[in-house]
């Protein structure tokens, strides 16, 4: 007869045992934030689709202290989001071969997040402009 | 002659005809600077527990049987210093998400079912004959593959996966980085055959990116990014093979 | 031997991938605008986001798909992103995480896709 016997360990808990466990269950968490958001998107369709008045109340409650603390918030984790999904570039998306060379991970990261920066200007602009 | 330094070593303890589960026993190493984790895993063998048991070999980060956590990351126990460690206490525990078969060593065989069912070797595109000679592979063809050839099946990359743990029909970093290893293959046909079980419920789609596989990776195959690169691949299979006239994987 | 089944997860790994991005790039300028700058009046007018303004935007083709994608893309991604980490801390990819993510995401889509059909073009 067999002596084996395999221990099968918990995985109980393992997003606590190493840092790298931890930030990634962090990024991954911004997930709540951008839900948050799409939301708060959705609540203003409505409104708007409501009329004037219902746009306006959506409006003063979007100026109360703890709207803005909330979209504080959210600004934060969607930095956070956008600051670590370029992150993981080198990981999630093919090497960039440029020229038969392989282009530094690093290069992809910095792109990443100059092309964000980038976007973000531009975005507020155009806002600016129709504004 | 300086004092002899001693390290304490901690490790966790599974014998599996007299332990109903694992437990810690610490054992008090002394250690010169030339020496391994490995090595002191082997003191420990050698002068105070004949019945403790662990896999090694090449002792050069090579064979990759030695990988054990080490202070709770995966590692290769050969090419770890004692010295780094000292003067804390280290603690070895058989690698994580496999179950423990005793002391240090694991239970690899669902590992190597999943490498048989990725068929790591190549399928001939177009089977040539001796007489027909070799197959010709320009030096740029071979650089599409090369670095996923590194692999030495060690299972670290096993032991970091958090999706490994929680679901052990995952196929797995090191499995998919020889999948796509020789899926790049020029001489290889065998993508289509391979993408059944990428594409499945037990392939790419389980990883949750967190990229830890590539990190404790002791020989840079990146087998994080085969993966989710083969996130892409599955993804077009699943839309295309609509449009393919021999329709793609099952 | 043994047997494969296909993943139906291309479908929601590409929104999570395309919301992900979306979110990345037009996130946290979005939220700065529409949370902070226009309540506190910090840069841009107050009346930026008044009824007849916000209605032209929304009545605008570009401006509603721009929405209504913005909100799509934000819910999708947060739902497969959310239903993964259910997973992780052990919650089973059954019906109740299938509902509280992409579940949520579908019910975000359709009452968004109602009132900006509503809002008129």
């Amino acid at each position: 007869m067999s002596k084996r016997r395999p221990y099968v360990r918990s995985k109980s808990g393992w997003w606590k045992k190493d840092p790298y466990y931890v930030e990634y269950m962090v990024h991954e968490s911004t997930a709540l934030f951008v839900a948050a958001y799409a939301i708060v998107l959705t609540i203003g369709t409505v409104c708007l689709a409501a009329g004037e008045a219902a746009w306006n109340g959506y409006l003063e409650a979007m100026k109360s202290p703890l709207s803005i603390i909330f979209h504080l918030i959210l600004l934060a984790a969607i930095v956070y989001h956008a600051f670590t999904w370029f992150k993981l570039f080198p990981l999630t998306t093919p090497p960039v071969v440029l020229g038969g060379k392989k282009l530094e991970p690093e290069l992809i990261v910095r792109g990443g997040w100059v092309v964000a920066v980038g976007v973000a200007v531009v975005s507020f602009v155009i806002v600016w402009g129709l504004a | 002659m300086s004092e002899q330094k001693i390290i304490e070593i901690e490790i966790l303890r599974y014998l599996p005809e007299s332990d109903q589960e694992p437990r810690s026993e610490i054992y008090k190493v002394p250690f010169t600077d030339d020496m391994s984790v490995l090595q002191g895993v082997q003191y420990i063998k050698d002068n105070f527990d004949g019945s403790l048991t662990f896999r090694w070999s090449c002792r050069m980060a090579i064979c990759g049987s030695c990988g054990m956590m080490i202070n709770g990351i995966p590692k290769l126990a050969c090419e770890n210093f004692i010295r780094d460690y000292y003067p804390k206490r280290i603690t070895v525990e058989a690698l994580n998400n496999f179950p423990i078969e005793k002391d240090l060593v694991v239970d690899l065989s669902g590992f190597i079912e999943k490498l048989e069912a990725i068929q790591p070797y190549i399928i001939p595109k177009e089977p040539r004959t001796v007489e027909q000679g070799e197959y010709i592979q320009t030096p740029a063809q071979f650089s599409e593959y090369i670095q996923f050839t590194s692999c030495i099946n060690c299972t670290l990359c096993y032991a970091a996966c958090p999706q490994v743990g929680l679901d052990p029909d995952f196929i797995g970093p090191g499995a998919m980085a020889l999948l796509y290893r020789y899926n790049r293959d020029s001489r290889d046909g065998g993508e289509a055959q391979r993408m059944e079980v990428a594409a499945s419920t037990e392939g790419v789609f389980v990883c949750g990116a967190t990229g830890y596989c590539s990190e404790v990776c002791p020989k840079k195959v990146d087998p994080g990014n085969a993966v989710n690169v083969n996130k892409i691949n599955a993804a077009k299979d699943y839309f295309l093979r609509f449009l393919s006239p021999k329709g793609g994987a099952k | 031997m043994k047997t494969y089944k296909r993943s139906n997860a291309p479908i929601f790994w590409l929104l999570f991938g395309a919301g992900g991005m979306m979110a990345a790039l037009f996130g946290p300028i979005m939220v700065f605008i529409t949370g902070i700058a226009v309540p506190i009046g910090l840069l841009l007018p107050a009346d930026a986001m008044s009824y007849p303004k916000m209605l032209a935007f929304a009545q605008n083709f570009i401006g509603k798909g721009f929405l209504f994608v913005a909100i799509f893309l934000f819910a999708w991604h947060s739902a497969h992103r959310i239903f993964h980490s259910l997973h992780d801390v052990g919650i089973h990819r059954g019906v109740l995480a299938k509902a509280l993510t992409y579940g949520v995401a579908a019910v975000v889509t359709v009452i968004a896709a109602v009132n900006l059909w509503v809002i008129g073009f």
